[in-house]
Order: structure tokens, then sequence, then C-alpha cells
């Protein structure tokens, strides 16, 4: 079979596996958030904590409540980390130095999990399961709360009240993180990813120097690494680690986690708005901009020239054997199309265009489908921006799901909008303005502009994923990504949410034959084009500069 | 240049009203160019810094001239850099001209108008009863002033006394005059018009400085103008956006310098890039297409309070309209005569034509017309009867009729012919009852025709009385209903005759035996539905559905009460006007949408101009991205900059006219302007930066 062709085989799988999961998952989800009942184990939790699972908060409420929740998420991940060294479970590994022990806090908590410390190296059993694996199940429930918060925003009408924070926290972990972690961490030890608590071993002599392997609970954290859009591996090689992705078949389960939720919870939108059809609008959006870029990331990287491409046989370089370029590619357009951050290759050493791609994925927002949570949020922000143009040329003041969007609500979308790219061109800048930062980087030119590039618009955007290259355990970058990470993820939630709150207080305007209808096509089409026009404009001198120099010079 | 003159204002004297309106506004290029010459002195006077910092997009044009201009200055041997320094101070120009463009246009009116207000001397009179002279300046509310043929009436008021006509043309542009009398809807005067007979004494309501010409002359001159609620929303976002593409541009810098392109990118150059991403095309044009909306409503002789009401009439989802006047005509007409048995058509005929000889309403007359014409009773004169006495229709009874050669005819309302016929010692037959019934179920109004002969009163027949929908009126609810918009008709009638009528008139729903409160009640039912609604109204009753309304439209020929509870007036008072404000206010929406769609799709065209210009030195590859082979590094900067500056230029007809609407429903519009907007503003930049470039590539230093 020609690695084309498999590539295709691969897509196609990775379509029909989420077809069949979306409806299922998107109701239970939309269940979840909207049922009255309580487990036993959430009751436990709800009084150990001290909350009233059956109070409503208002937007201030509830974020007050994200806020706290994470500010706590990352003194007590920093301790962790700046103790390790005198704690058990650490496999001998010292405690972290403050500034990479505060990047790291930001990075797991923001539901970026850029890591600029290699796992197997520095990352004890209590640091790794006890703490940033725990991480990886609540960060994503936030993003999933915000999200549900958000929607709650449409669905309600003459209240303020968005629902419960505490609540919602809990339960994206107890009924949809959890159960589906569980099944996914025993397909993938089936797959070969390991599972154990063993200690360091010394596996036999290599380039003259002994070699280490530690094992740990791998399959565990791998799936929620990637079903909670996380992206911090276990090991420094991510997934493209044997014992966190063995093989090909592992890997588009992989792949299939990463996207699971984020698809799914665009169901959760239509069935908690009263539509499906409204989320089969956003899902069309989502996919489209899917497609084309696995498609053009997929040209690309099969169309590599040259003799040393045709010697690998493409594009091979800093790709698995095992992966080849269509699951490589695959891989690299889920991970930053979602705010995961994950690799299972370099992308640094994908061609030019390709790491334009990877880059110009996580520019879009992460929308298509985006982070757990996030993604939805982040896409629905956009659709109420296109509303806006759109609803105007119909000739009445723009309204969305019966919302009107007036100042209130554009101010927010807009601060949404102004925040990351505010952070990535803001510090790119400072770095390359720098002499320290902009010697970091392992290229120089185009290439090196953009490794910096890469790591500002993957920490902003929470995403995390290295293009590698470049040296970020300074205490410039530790700082100044981690800053962006905490920013990138809490600031657009304050607008998000005081948004929702602004929304949730509105009497809803019914549709008529005047309304623009934004479960049809045509509104997907101008959801994708805003999405592309917005990201294009803020993006294309940096991109230019970058990738885009790069890959027209191939 | 001559080819991007927007299109002026019509030559016709600045008269308001339909004189204005009769001369559409297509003239000829020289007058375009004289207007625009003309707004220049505005133009130049609104470069204040303190007025443009209103327009944010604006502002950053006007910071960037002025940061160009300092550093052209500190390098004169430059001509790229004055090049640039004098486009973009053009820009900023062509913005402000733009906006006074739309602002002279009510700047005539204005002048009309403040004539027909000055040096108007009133009659007060005094506690006493004695007149004083003092002018109206001096007028204070609750004054009495008398008026009398020739007189210009000093201040808006109600007429307390007397009957007079009155010449209403300096405020409304009709000539011919109307009547306004003490008491009903029909008392309201308006300061400047003239009496053209008779007496009349007027309290005045309104103080000086605050009457209705007043408000209108502010009103044309747009000094009231208040931004509104979208106009706000979209200000915010063209903002967020400018503020996006500051970071783009002055990131670009360091960027630049890292790639070791520093050389090319001048702050002139980043200066310049940066006027032509941000949204300078919508930016410029905001304002005019606000007021040349209002401009659109005033040459429809109609007068809104606010921006914020003509908005409110493009969001509108239910329009109640008045039966009478509106949906029919404004009078009903006699259809058919229908005998009770054992009375023949002619006689029935020819009873109601006597009765109705004295019957000077219009349905009098039509049922004169009607025996006359299809039922060919010969014509009859009251003098022919010189004993008869004819007794009038009055509202109170109801009836008219004759008593002539021991007869005694009558014809009236159901009610009060039975009434009559009982008391005259007649019985009324089943069939009488039978007739009135049906006559009423198809929607008509049965007048019953009686006579007393021989000490016995009895029923001959009835009259058929028909609402006449007004014609195209059923197409026009039609459209409406494409463009997602309830009708609902309201009317005093009882709900049999409601529903004919809404079905023959196509109307989507009917309040029928509507009170005041009744109607006040629809509406708040319909806004507690997130509904908008408009209305039209002229009696003081109707005052408070006009407040409540969210678009009031008030006849100038009512009540000073229900003017001042509606938030528009038309001087025309035709209500059916409603349907053309709401398509005012749509395409108001529709132009700003749709110049903000091509403003943004604009950019594309500039980045394919501008990035390949300051990289392609320091990374070759780049220059692949020159699509438009573009001559010079320099002609590409100065194309796009120019493209940008013309481009508001060409499109100020655009924003003064607005956009077509279509009667559509949202997804056709969508598709059209998306397509016309989106996309041919994606195209058009590339083939218009090309063109200036060819053209500037001939010139010796830039190609």
């Amino acid at each position: 079979m020609s690695p084309v062709l498999a590539g295709i085989l691969q897509l196609l799988a990775l379509v029909v596996a989420l077809g069949l999961a979306y409806r299922p998952l998107g109701d239970h989800m939309a269940r979840v958030y909207t049922s009255s009942r309580h487990l036993r184990a959430e009751r436990w939790i709800y009084r150990a904590i001290g909350a009233d699972p059956d109070s409503e908060m208002r937007w201030p409420a509830y974020l007050r409540g994200v806020l706290a929740f994470s500010a706590a998420g990352v003194l007590f991940l920093y301790l962790l980390q700046r103790l390790q060294g005198s704690l058990p479970g650490s496999l001998g590994f010292v405690s972290i130095d403050p500034d990479q022990a505060f990047n790291t806090a930001a990075s797991f908590v923001s539901n970026t999990n850029w890591q600029s410390y290699a796992g197997e190296q520095a990352m004890g059993h209590l640091v790794q399961t006890g703490g940033l694996a725990v991480q990886n199940f609540v960060s994503a429930a936030v993003g999933m709360a915000v999200a549900v918060a958000f929607v709650r925003g449409f669905a309600r009408s003459r209240t303020g009240e968005l629902g419960n924070f505490w609540t919602d926290l809990v339960r994206g972990v107890t009924r949809v993180l959890l159960p589906l972690s569980v099944a996914g961490a025993l397909v993938l030890v089936a797959c070969g990813t390991i599972q154990n608590f063993s200690g360091v071993h010394e596996v036999g002599r290599f380039l003259g120097g002994t070699q280490q392997w530690n094992g740990g609970a791998v399959a565990s954290q791998e799936v929620i690494k990637n079903l909670g859009t996380n992206g911090g591996g276990y090991f420094n090689a991510n997934s493209a680690h044997p014992f966190e992705n063995p093989n090909p078949v592992s890997n588009l389960f992989q792949i299939f986690l990463i996207l699971l939720v984020p698809v799914a919870l665009t169901r959760t939108f239509g069935r908690m708005v009263g539509s499906v059809r409204q989320g089969y609008a956003i899902l069309a959006t989502t996919g489209v901009i899917w497609l084309v870029l696995t498609a053009l990331m997929l040209t690309t990287e099969f169309a590599g020239r040259g003799p040393a491409f045709e010697l690998a046989g493409g594009a091979m370089e800093g790709k698995e054997t095992r992966f080849g370029i269509a699951g490589s590619s695959l891989f690299a357009v889920a991970t930053t199309l979602t705010s995961t951050g994950a690799v299972n290759s370099f992308h640094s050493s994908f061609t030019g265009f390709g790491g334009g791609i990877a880059m110009l994925g996580m520019q879009l927002g992460e929308i298509a489908p985006g982070g757990v949570g996030s993604g939805l949020y982040g896409m629905l922000i956009m659709a109420v921006v296109a509303v806006f143009l759109a609803g105007l040329m119909v000739g009445r003041t723009p309204e969305y799901l019966g919302r009107k969007i007036g100042s209130r609500e554009i101010t927010h979308a807009a601060c949404y909008l102004l925040v990351t790219p505010a952070l990535v061109l803001g510090l790119t800048a400072a770095s390359v303005s720098l002499d320290g930062p902009a010697g970091a980087t392992t290229n120089t030119g185009a290439h090196g502009f953009s490794e910096i590039l890469y790591a500002y618009t993957s920490a902003a955007h929470n995403n995390g994923s290295a293009f590698a290259g470049l040296h970020a355990d300074t205490p410039w970058f530790n700082t100044t990504l981690g800053i962006a990470m905490l920013l990138g993820r809490f600031l657009p939630m304050v607008f998000v949410l005081a948004l929702a709150g602004s929304l949730a207080r509105q009497v809803p305007v019914p549709a008529t034959a005047g309304t623009l209808r934004t479960e049809k096509p045509l509104f997907s089409g101008l959801l994708a084009g805003t999405v592309a026009i917005v990201a294009g404009l803020t993006y294309f001198p940096a991109l230019a500069l970058g990738p885009l120099a790069e890959g027209l010079a191939a | 240049m001559s080819t991007t003159t927007p299109t002026p204002t019509p030559v016709s004297p600045p008269v308001p009203g339909p004189a204005a309106d009769a001369a559409p506004a297509t003239p000829g290029r020289g007058s375009g160019t004289r207007r625009l010459l003309a707004a220049l002195p505005d133009a130049v006077r609104k470069l204040d810094p303190r007025v443009m910092v209103r327009t944010p997009v604006m502002f950053v044009v006007l910071v960037g001239s002025v940061f160009t201009t300092v550093l052209a200055l500190r390098e004169p041997g430059d001509p790229f850099g004055w090049a640039i320094t004098v486009w973009l101070w053009l820009t900023t120009l062509f913005a402000n001209l733009a906006e006074a463009v739309a602002e002279g246009r009510g700047k005539a009116q204005a002048d009309t108008l403040r004539r027909a207000r000055t040096g108007t001397v009133a009659r007060r009179l005094t506690p006493v009863g004695t007149e004083e002279k003092v002018p109206g300046t001096d007028l204070r509310v609750g004054d009495r002033v008398v008026c009398e043929a020739g007189d210009v009436i000093p201040g808006d008021g109600d007429v307390v006394e007397g009957v007079a006509s009155v010449d209403e043309s300096a405020v409304t542009g009709e000539s011919a005059p109307v009547i306004r009398e003490s008491g009903g809807d029909r008392s309201a005067v308006t300061g400047g018009t003239r009496v053209l007979s008779d007496r009349i004494v007027v309290t005045i309501t309104a103080r000086p400085g605050e009457t209705f010409i007043d408000r209108m002359i502010r009103l044309v001159e747009g000094a009231d103008r208040q931004k509104t609620p979208n106009e706000i929303a979209l200000t915010i976002l063209l903002a967020s956006l400018t503020l996006v593409f500051l970071l783009a541009v002055v990131t670009l810098k360091p960027f630049a310098m890292y790639a070791g392109a520093d050389g090319r990118t001048s702050l002139v150059v980043l200066t310049a890039l940066l006027v032509c991403l941000i949204p300078t095309t919508i930016g410029a044009l905001l304002s005019a297409i606000g007021i040349a909306g209002m401009d659109r409503l005033v040459r429809r002789n109609v007068l809104a309070r606010s921006g914020r009401a003509v908005e409110a009439a493009g969001d509108v989802s239910t329009l109640l309209l008045d039966k009478t006047g509106t949906i029919t005509l404004g009078n009903r007409r006699a259809a058919a005569f229908l005998p009770v048995r054992g009375v023949t058509e002619a006689e029935v005929a020819e009873a109601a034509q006597l009765s109705s000889l004295a019957d000077e309403t219009p349905e009098g007359r039509s049922i004169v017309a009607l025996a006359h014409g299809t039922y060919r009773v010969g014509e009859r004169h009251p003098d022919e009867l010189p004993h008869a006495t004819w007794i009038a229709f009055s509202a109170r009874t109801r009836m008219s009729g004759v008593d002539a050669g021991g007869r005694r005819i009558r014809k009236g309302a159901a009610g009060s012919v039975l009434a009559w016929v009982e008391e005259h010692g007649g019985t009324v037959p089943g069939d009488a009852r039978e007739l009135t019934d049906r006559i009423a179920a198809a929607g008509g109004t049965p007048l019953l025709v009686a006579v007393e002969d021989a000490g016995r009163a009895r029923v001959l027949g009835v009259i058929h009385l028909k609402d006449v929908v007004k014609e195209g009126m059923r197409a026009r609810f039609g459209e409406l209903r494409r463009m997602g918009i309830r009708t609902v008709m309201i009317t005093g009638d009882n709900p049999l005759t409601a529903r004919a009528i809404a079905e023959e008139a196509g109307v989507d729903d009917y309040l029928a035996e509507a009170t005041p409160e009744d109607k006040l009640a629809l509406i708040r039912r319909e806004q507690a539905g997130g509904k908008l609604v408009a209305m039209t109204g002229d009696g003081t009753n109707d005052a408070p559905a006009l407040a409540q309304a969210d678009v009031g439209v008030a006849m100038n020929t009512g009540t000073s009460a229900a003017k001042e509870a509606g938030n528009m007036v038309d001087l025309d008072s035709d209500p059916t006007k409603l349907i053309e404000i709401v398509e005012i206010g749509k395409q108001l929406l529709i132009t700003r949408g749709a110049l903000t769609t091509f403003s943004l799709a604009n950019d594309v065209a500039k980045y394919f101009a501008v990035i390949p210009a300051l990289f392609a030195a320091a990374y070759p590859s780049l220059d692949r991205l020159n699509v438009m082979r573009l001559a010079s590094p320099e002609s590409a900067i100065l194309s796009a900059v120019i493209f940008n500056a013309l481009i508001i230029l060409a499109l100020v007809p655009l924003a003064l006219r607005g956009v077509r609407h279509r009667a559509a429903g949202a997804d056709a519009l969508l598709r059209r302007n998306l397509g016309l907007y989106g996309l041919g503003g994606l195209v058009a930049p590339f083939i218009g930066i090309k063109l200036i470039d060819l053209l500037l590539s001939l010139l010796p230093g830039i190609g």
C-alpha cells in the first residue's frame, strides 16, 4: 500500500470513529452539565471543599472560582516541584529550579503543557502522577466548565446565572474525563503503552555510555494527555517515544483521543441551546478547517523535493519511521488545531510550509476543534464576530441564537481576540530584539525566527508543542513563556464569562425570515472565512518572515 | 478624479418635502465636483484632533500623517517620503470630506427652515383679555396668542378657540392648506406656519428654541447627532481591529531587524503600511452613512428624533397598522342594497338615496352614487322637495333621513335604526337580522333603511357598506413577510369584519374592537417576547402606545401629544410610510456591514503588495508573493496607499445613497452582499493597485 493511500485510509478511519462517538458523547455531556442529580462521590467532594453544588453563580462568582482554583493549582504544583528532592517518590531527582518550576506549574494549570524539562530526567513519580497528571484532568475540566458556562449564556435568558463552577468542574472529571480515561488507558495498554511504577533501569551501553530507561504510570497519563488536550508527555520525546506511543494503531488512537471531546462538545452546545443544527454548523466549520489544513499538510510533506527527501522517501527527517509521513502529519495538525501540543515528530523538521501550517493551526485560535472547552468558546467568540458583520449585511442589528450583539458584547469579543496576538507578537518582538533570547535558537534567519515565533504562539494559545531547536530552559523563556501561558489562558476566560453574563441577561429575539440563519452552510462558510481572515491579517507579516520565506525558497 | 465624484444632492431648491424628493440624486458630474469643493472648507475644519478622536480609525491616520510629515521634514530630499505624506493627509481629508458632503445636504434645508422661524411678532392675550405685541422669542409655555389671516404662528401650540386654514408648506413642503380647529385631533399648530383665513387662539406648548422647527433644524444639520448603539458597537470592533494592526506593524520592526531587512522598513513605510491595513474605508465613511440615512428619511418627509429610532426600524419584527387610511381607503363605500322579503330592490335604493341626501359623510355620498349609478334610480336633489325636513347625519344619532309627504325615511347604523323602528311601533323582520349578520360576516358594515308610513315603521332593507382595500397592499405585505416582518391590523371593527378585511388585505393578524389600552397591551406583549414593534398614530389616545412602541411614527396632522410621544413624525401624514421607514433602517445597517466587509477584504491585496516590497531583499523567495508584479518596492507601497485613499472617495456615493435593499429573506441578502462586497473587496484592490502601479511606474524615480 502506498504511503499516501495509507494516510487517506487513516484519515477516513478517524472521521468514521469520531462520527460514531459524536452523538452519544455529545448528548452524554449535555446531560452531565444539565442534570440536577449528584453522584454520592461527588457529594463527598462538595462537602470536602465546602461548596454548595446547587447554588447558581453570576459571572464574577464563576470567574472567581476559576481563578482561585487555578491559582491554588499553580501554587501547589510549584511547591511540589520545589520540594521534590525532600519528598518520597522522587526517583532520586533533585528539586526543580524556581523559574522552571514556575514555568511548569503555569504550563500544566493553563492546559498548555509546555515542557522545558525532560520528564524522564527531572520528574519523579510523585510530581508526574500526583501533580502533573492531576492537573491534566482538572485543567481540562476547567476549560470545559467555562465553555459550558458560556453556552448557558446562550441557553438561558433574563438571568445572570451561569451555573455552578464547582459542580461543572467536578462533573467534568467524574462523569466525562475519568470514565473515558479508564477505557482509553486500557486500549493504550493493549497497544503496548507501559503502565507501572518501576524505577530507573540501566539497559546496556550506547555510544560508550550507559543508557537509562525508567518506567512509570505512562498509559494513565498518556490517555488524559490526549483526551484533555494537555500534551505534556511522560518522556521528553512525548508521543514519539515508543513507551508512550508504540505503533501506528496507538498513534491513530491518540489522534482520536485528541479530537474526541472538542468535536463532541459541538453536539453538547447544540443540545444545550436547543438546536442540534446550530451545533452541526459549528462542527462543519471546524471540520472544514481541519480537513483543509490536514490536506495541505499531507500535500506539502509528501511533496518534499531534493535528493535528501528522495533518499529518505519523503520529508522523513524528525519523523518516526513507525508512523511515516501520514501518521506524523495527521498528528501534527490535530495537536496544533487543538490545544494539545503533544508531538510524535519534530515540527521543526517538517518542510517550511509544514511548520507554517502547524503554527497557523495554533494562530487560528485553536478552535478547529480546539482545546477541550476552550475550542468551543473560542469558536463561539468567532461566531459572534462573524454574526456581527453578517448580521449587518442582512439589515438587522446583529444577533446570534436570539441574543443581540451590541457594544457590550462586541467589546468582550474584541478584547478576547486581542489577548493572544498581543502576547505572541509582543513577546516574540521582545525576544528577537534581545541578544540573549535571540541567540537561543539553533538556526538563524527565517528558521531561527520560526523557532521563537512558534514558542510564543504555542505558549499564548496554550498548545504546548515545541518547534524544537529553541533552548527554552533559560530564566527569560521560562518566565515570559510562563506569563504568556497564564495570561493566554485566563484573560480570555474573563472576557468569555463576562460575555456569557451579558448574553444570559437578554430577552431572546424570536427568529423570523429576516433573521440571519446561523445553522446554514452559508454561515459555516462565512465563519470559516472570518477565522481565516482574522488570523491571516494578524499573523501574515510574521508568517512571511518565518515559514513562508522558508517554504517559498524550497 | 472625475470618475470618483460622489453623487451630489438634488440641484432643485433645497426645500424639504416633496419638492426635494421629486429630484432624484442623479445629477451631472460638474455639480458633484462643485459640491465636493463646497464641502472642502468644512473638511479642513474637521481636521481638529478633538473632533477626529471620536473616530479612532481616522484619528490613527491623522497621527500617522503628522508623524510622516515630521519625518519628511527631517529628510526633505526624499520624494517618496513626501509622496506618502501627501497621500496620508489626503486619506484623512477624504474621510472628512465624506462627512462634510453628507452634512452639507442638510444645511441648505436648515437655512430654509431658519427663515421661517426668525422675526415673528406674537399677539399675546393678557389675563384681562387685551392684546399685547411681544417678540416670538419671549413667549412662554401656557401663553395664549391670537393669530389671524396672514399672521405667522409664533410658536408650537394647540388651538383652543376657533377654526382656521393654515399653510404648513414651510414645514411639510405641501402647499395645500390644512384645517386646524380647537378640540379633537386636529388642534396642533406648528410655529412658523401661516394662518390663511379666520382667527384662532393658540396656547403655546413649547419654549422658544425647542419648537418643532428648532428641532428640525438641529436634526437636518446633524447638530444633535449622537452615535447610535450599533454605530458604537461597530466603532469598538473597528478600534480593536486597529489595535491588532498596530500590533502587527509595530512588531514588524524588530522582526525586520532580525531578518536583516531593517533598511527597507523605514518609519515612513511602516506608517504607510499601518494606514493601509486599518479599516480606513469604513472608518472614513461610517458617520457619513449615518447622516445620509437620516437625510433619506428627511427626504421622505419623515423626521426621526434620533438615529437610534432609525436603527430600531431595521429590526422591527411586528408592524401595527391602523386599518383605516393605511390598509383600506379612508372611507367605506356602499356596495349593494339588499331588500327584506316583500320589498323590491328599487324601493330600497330609492329610500336609501332619499335618506342619504342629507348625509354629507363620504359613506352617505357613496350611497347616493350607488343608487344613481348601479341601481339607476333617478337623480334627486333636496330642493325638489320644498316641504321636506332633512335630518343630517350626526355621530350621536348615527342616522340620517328625511320627513316628506307623510313618509319618514331613516337610514343608519343597524342598532340605531332598529331602535327607531321599534320606537315607532314597528317590528323587525327576521330576515333583516339575517342580512345584517351576513354582511358583517363578510367584513362589511350593514346599514338599515327603514320607513314610517301609515303610522307604522318597517324595515325596507339593508345597505352593504364595504371597506376598500388599497391597491397593492397585498403585495406590500407579502414583501414584508419575506423580510420577516409580521403585520397586525388594528381596527375598531368587530372581529368578523376585521377578519374578513385582514384576509382580503393579506395581513398576518388583526386586533379587532381595539381600544388604546388594547393597543398598548399588544405592544407590551410583543416586546416581552423580544420583538420590536413599529406603529403609527395621530390621536391623543395613541400617545401611550406611540411612546411604548420601539418605532412610533406620529402623523403631522395629529395632536401635539401624539407628536411628542412618538420618536418619528411623518410630515405627509401617510401611515403606509412605516414600510419605507423600515426599509431605510435596514438599508442603513446593510451599508455599514457591506463597507466593513469590503474594507477588511481589501487588506489581503495590500499585504500582497507591501510584504514582498519590504522583505524580498532579505528573503528573495518572498518575491513570489508579489503576485501583482508591481514595478518597485516604492511604487508598490505608494500604490497601496493611493488605492486606500481613492477608494474612500469612490465609495462616498454608495455611502450617501445606501446599498440597494431588496425585500428578501436574510439568506438571499447575505449571499448577495457577501458576494458583492466580500469577494468584490477581495478582488478589487488587486486590480486597482496594479493599475495605479502601472501609472506610477511611468514616473521617474519611482518605477
